[in-house]
This record gives structure tokens, C-alpha cells and sequence, in this order.
């Protein structure tokens, strides 16, 4: 075709960029429809807790992906400091995923169980109290803000619909969840049941109050810790042929 | 505009045809380096795509003919590391924390190891030197230990942690004294605890003071008749002048009224028993460390 031709009619220029660029699109888009599953399923993950959940939002809120990532490469300084590398089903119930870009802070993807609920307290409340190094800033308001649950049922439902498996009996159950996580009493069998491995307690040394330093906590305590690495395959992370 | 492509004898190239204004826009080609660059880049992109995993494909995605993953190539790396390591390694598994502190070689070794993986893992808490922090975390330097301070004793702390949910960790809890004794009896409780570690109150005027009784009542069944503690349960020794929740009467009050008490993590699971020997061996080595 004479290229003359082309650059002198925008309707044709138009049609086949567009026709170049379907083609690149297609090529990258289509098969992700099509693979069965584009995250190998592992054992022990689901979906978080509502008060898990809540301090995610917390967490996103305050920007803490700004400095902190959850994504440990498959390097081998990362992995020897920061344990096994992430899984694509780490993050499944993540949405928005909050891998980030940039470490200021360590990566965060498997600092749940690292350190003891009274380490995170201090920690957010003044990071440098226990590492006098850190350039970290306090977070102790969150201590002095009660936790908003009120809605958590249309939180969750919201995830639900875009592929979360929350039941409708979680829903239901959302704020007697909360509460029952956030102190450690009330019905915690029932709590355990529907979402194993959950830490219970009262997170912030204040159990008047389910604050919204409770939630950050029990979201910060449970990164990582719900695929037991330890069990031999546990990471198959190569989709199945 | 457009008109006939004609030779510039100036700088020896032809023009593109197009005049404006009788400005005319000559057609250089591309510098020769620069084509050739960029064909080279198409042929390598090409070959990388049947080499390596580049196309997904309806099922699932082409792997590409060097079979090469990261996840493969980290194993690699981590054994190639392993390997220079394991005739320390080996030992370490077949060996136990004490016959590991018993030898020369292999303790330093755990030293070291111990040391990074310390700073690591357990200096958020402890400290960079594990010098504690005083109405947090115990100091590991001293020879005041909460659940024992002998290697076996360490290993088992640090492997199964301090009540956390790990089965075979550290529990005990002190009960809140709140509602047993009135605040006048917390305050005299109070008041004999502090006592107990003051060499210049003598035994006889401690002994007259109103928390003796008390003390002796609801206290020595854990923390012992002379306040030497109980480390079977993780009690503290009174009768020293280490405090972890503070000195004064009144961190002695909350302390009874509201107990503090400290959770560590398992880390056996978490960094595997090696590790820990390791570790356990480290925190031994630090000044406290005890027969």
C-alpha cells in the first residue's frame, strides 16, 4: 500500500492503528480468560477477617504502601530476611493488591507473628522507642480512634462482588466477628471456624474500646502467616499443565 | 506543496519532495549504527520469546526451551549458598545446642549466624546488643532470667515463644490482685515488694512491715517466700533490683492491680531449628548465659 495514501486519509490511519493495536492487546488479554486459573490455589489462605479487613483499609488510609511493600522477590537476600517469597494467592483477596514500589520501611508480606501485639503497639505509637533508628512516623491517634463498624456488612458485600467468597452467613455475623476478634471473648470458636488461624485479643492494651489501632494490628498480625511454608508444596506456585 | 524529489548537491542526500514556502525537507536515512541496532534488537527479542516464558497460551503458558523460572534459579542460588556452608550445617542439625556451645568450631559458627539472624529477627524487641527495653522487652544480657537462662532452657524459649498459640509454648499468667485486696493493701504490698530488693532495709524491719503479711498470703506462691521468682512458670525475682515493669511503687501497684505480661513469638517454625540452635547459642553466649 502506498504510504501516501495512508497519511493522507485519517479514517484509514485511524482503522489500522486500531487494527495493530488489537492485535497486541488480544495477544496479552485473551489467554488470561482462558487459563483455568492464573492463581495456583494453595492451602490456609481466606478471606480476611472483618476486623482484618478494616485495618487494611486503615492501612491503605494512612499510605502505608507508600514506604512499605508486601511482595518479597525470589532473590535470595530477600528471602533469607524476609522468609519464602510471595505467591500469586497471598494476594488473591487483596483489592486493591497493596504490593508496592518502594521499600523506606522492610516489606511487610510476612511480618504477621514476627513480633508480639505489644511490639506493634509501641512500634506505631513511636517507632523510635523500639527502633531508634527509623525514621517512621507515630501513629498513636489511631489508638484514641474508634473503630468504625457499622457498615462492615456492605464492605464485605462490596468484595464479595468482585469475587471475595464472603458468605452470607460471614455478612451476617461481620460485627459480633469484629468484636469477638478485637477483645477475644464472645464466640471465638465461631469466629475460628469460619476463618482459621485469625489471632484473637485485645491488640491495643485498651480492652474498653475496639479502636482502630485494634484493626491494624490484627490485619499487620496475620500478613503472610496463612500458607504453612513448612508443608512440602505448599508453594507450588506454577499454574497446573 | 508536494513536487518532484530532486538531488541537494550541498549535503549530497535527496530531498523528501515537500516544499513550503520553498523551504524544502530533505530525507536523510537513519545513521547506519542506528538501523543496525535496532534490527539486532528485533532478532534478540525473537529468540528471548522461544527461550524464555514469554506467551500465555489458551491453557496455560509457554515455558519456554530453557525451562528457566525464578523460582528454579533462587533454589539454585540457595543451594550453591547452602553447599559452602554445609559441613557447618550438618553439624549443627546432628548436634545439640550444648555439644554446639562445647566446641570451639562450631560455636563460633553459631555465633555468627546467631548474631545476624538476632539482629534480624529479634532486635526489634530486644535490641541491636539485646539490651532489652525496660518496661517492654526483658534485657538477654544479664542473669536475670524470666524462664531460665541454661542453653536447653533458651532453645526452648525461643522455639516455641512465650504464650503465644504455638502448643508447647511458655504459659503462666499473673491474676490482677484488683478485686482480692483493697488499694490500701495493694499500696502495703507494694511498699514490701520494693523492700524486698533494698539491701540497706534490714530483714527484721521488712519482715514488721504491714505488706509482710500480705505478701506472704498471696504473693510467695509464686514469687517465693524471699522473692527469688519461679522460673518454671516465667515468675520474676522480686528480691533483685531488675525490673522489667518499672521501679518505682507505683509500676509495682499497676503491676498488681493490671499485670503486665510479655508474649514472644515461636520462631521454630518460622526459621526452622538450625536457625534457632543457632540463635539460642548466640543469646548464650551474650554475658548471662548459665550452666
Amino acid at each position: 500500500m502506498n504510504h501516501a495514501l495512508i497519511e493522507k486519509s485519517v479514517a484509514l490511519l485511524f482503522m489500522l492503528t486500531f487494527i495493530v493495536i488489537s492485535i497486541g492487546g488480544l495477544v496479552q488479554i485473551v489467554p488470561l480468560f482462558k487459563i483455568a486459573t492464573t492463581v495456583p490455589p494453595v492451602e490456609g489462605m481466606r478471606p480476611y477477617t472483618p476486623l482484618e479487613q478494616l485495618g487494611r483499609n486503615i492501612y491503605t488510609r494512612e499510605g502505608c504502601y507508600t514506604c512499605h511493600s508486601q511482595m518479597i522477590r525470589p532473590f535470595r537476600d530477600e528471602v533469607e530476611r524476609y522468609g519464602h517469597y510471595s505467591i500469586p494467592a497471598e494476594s488473591m483477596y487483596d483489592h486493591p493488591f497493596l504490593w508496592g514500589s518502594k521499600r523506606t520501611g522492610p516489606d511487610l508480606a510476612r511480618v504477621g507473628g514476627k513480633y508480639s501485639n505489644a511490639w506493634q503497639l509501641a512500634h506505631l505509637v513511636n517507632p523510635q522507642s523500639v527502633v531508634p533508628v527509623s525514621i517512621m512516623p507515630s501513629y498513636a491517634f489511631l489508638k484514641n480512634k474508634p473503630l468504625q463498624y457499622d457498615d462492615i456488612d456492605l464492605h464485605l458485600n462490596a468484595l464479595r462482588s468482585v469475587g471475595v467468597p464472603y458468605s452470607d452467613e460471614m455478612l451476617e455475623k461481620a460485627r459480633a466477628d469484629i468484636e469477638a476478634q478485637a477483645t477475644g471473648q464472645g464466640d471465638t470458636d465461631d469466629l475460628l471456624k469460619r476463618y482459621p488461624k485469625a489471632r484473637l485479643g485485645d491488640f491495643d492494651a485498651n480492652p474498653s474500646e475496639i479502636t482502630e489501632m485494634d484493626a491494624l494490628i490484627a490485619y499487620l498480625q496475620i500478613l503472610g502467616a496463612l500458607v504453612d511454608f513448612s508443608e512440602p508444596g505448599a508453594a507450588n506456585a506454577t499454574p497446573a499443565k | 506543496m508536494a513536487s518532484e524529489r530532486r538531488y541537494d548537491p550541498v549535503t549530497g542526500q535527496y530531498t523528501t519532495g515537500h516544499q513550503w514556502d520553498g523551504i524544502e525537507e530533505l530525507s536523510t536515512p537513519l545513521p547506519r549504527w542506528w538501523v543496525i541496532s535496532l534490527v539486532v534488537c528485533f532478532i534478540i527479542a525473537i529468540i528471548y520469546a522461544f527461550l524464555y516464558p514469554a506467551w500465555p497460551t489458551t491453557k496455560t503458558y509457554y515455558t519456554g526451551l530453557l525451562g528457566w523460572t525464578s523460582h528454579s534459579e533462587l533454589a539454585e542460588y540457595q543451594t550453591e549458598a547452602r553447599a559452602g556452608q554445609a559441613h557447618w550445617r550438618e553439624q549443627i542439625a546432628a548436634n545439640t545446642v550444648g555439644d554446639i556451645a562445647a566446641s570451639d568450631d562450631l560455636r563460633t559458627f553459631a555465633v555468627a549466624g546467631g548474631k545476624a539472624l538476632f539482629n534480624e529477627n529479634c532486635a526489634g524487641c530486644h535490641g541491636i546488643g539485646a539490651g532489652g527495653q525496660q518496661g517492654q522487652f526483658p534485657s538477654l544480657i544479664d542473669d536475670d532470667w524470666l524462664w531460665g537462662g541454661t542453653l536447653d532452657d533458651i532453645y526452648q524459649t525461643v522455639t516455641h515463644g512465650i504464650r503465644n498459640t504455638d502448643e508447647s509454648s511458655r504459659q503462666s499468667e499473673m491474676p490482677s490482685f484488683k478485686d482480692m485486696m483493697s488499694e490500701e493493701e495493694i499500696a502495703a504490698t507494694a511498699k514490701f515488694v520494693l523492700a524486698m530488693s533494698d539491701t540497706s532495709v534490714s530483714a527484721e524491719t521488712r519482715n514488721a512491715m504491714p505488706g509482710a503479711e500480705l505478701y506472704t498470703n498471696n504473693c510467695a506462691g509464686c514469687h517465693g517466700a524471699e522473692g527469688e521468682g519461679m522460673r518454671m512458670m516465667g515468675v520474676p525475682a522480686l528480691a533483685d533490683q531488675i525490673w522489667l515493669y518499672g521501679e518505682t511503687e507505683e509500676a509495682i501497684r499497676n503491676q498488681i492491680v493490671r499485670p503486665k505480661m510479655g508474649s514472644m513469638p515461636a520462631w521454630g517454625g518460622r526459621l526452622g531449628d538450625d536457625a534457632v540452635k543457632m540463635l539460642s547459642v548466640y543469646v548464650h553466649s551474650l554475658g548471662g548465659g548459665e550452666k
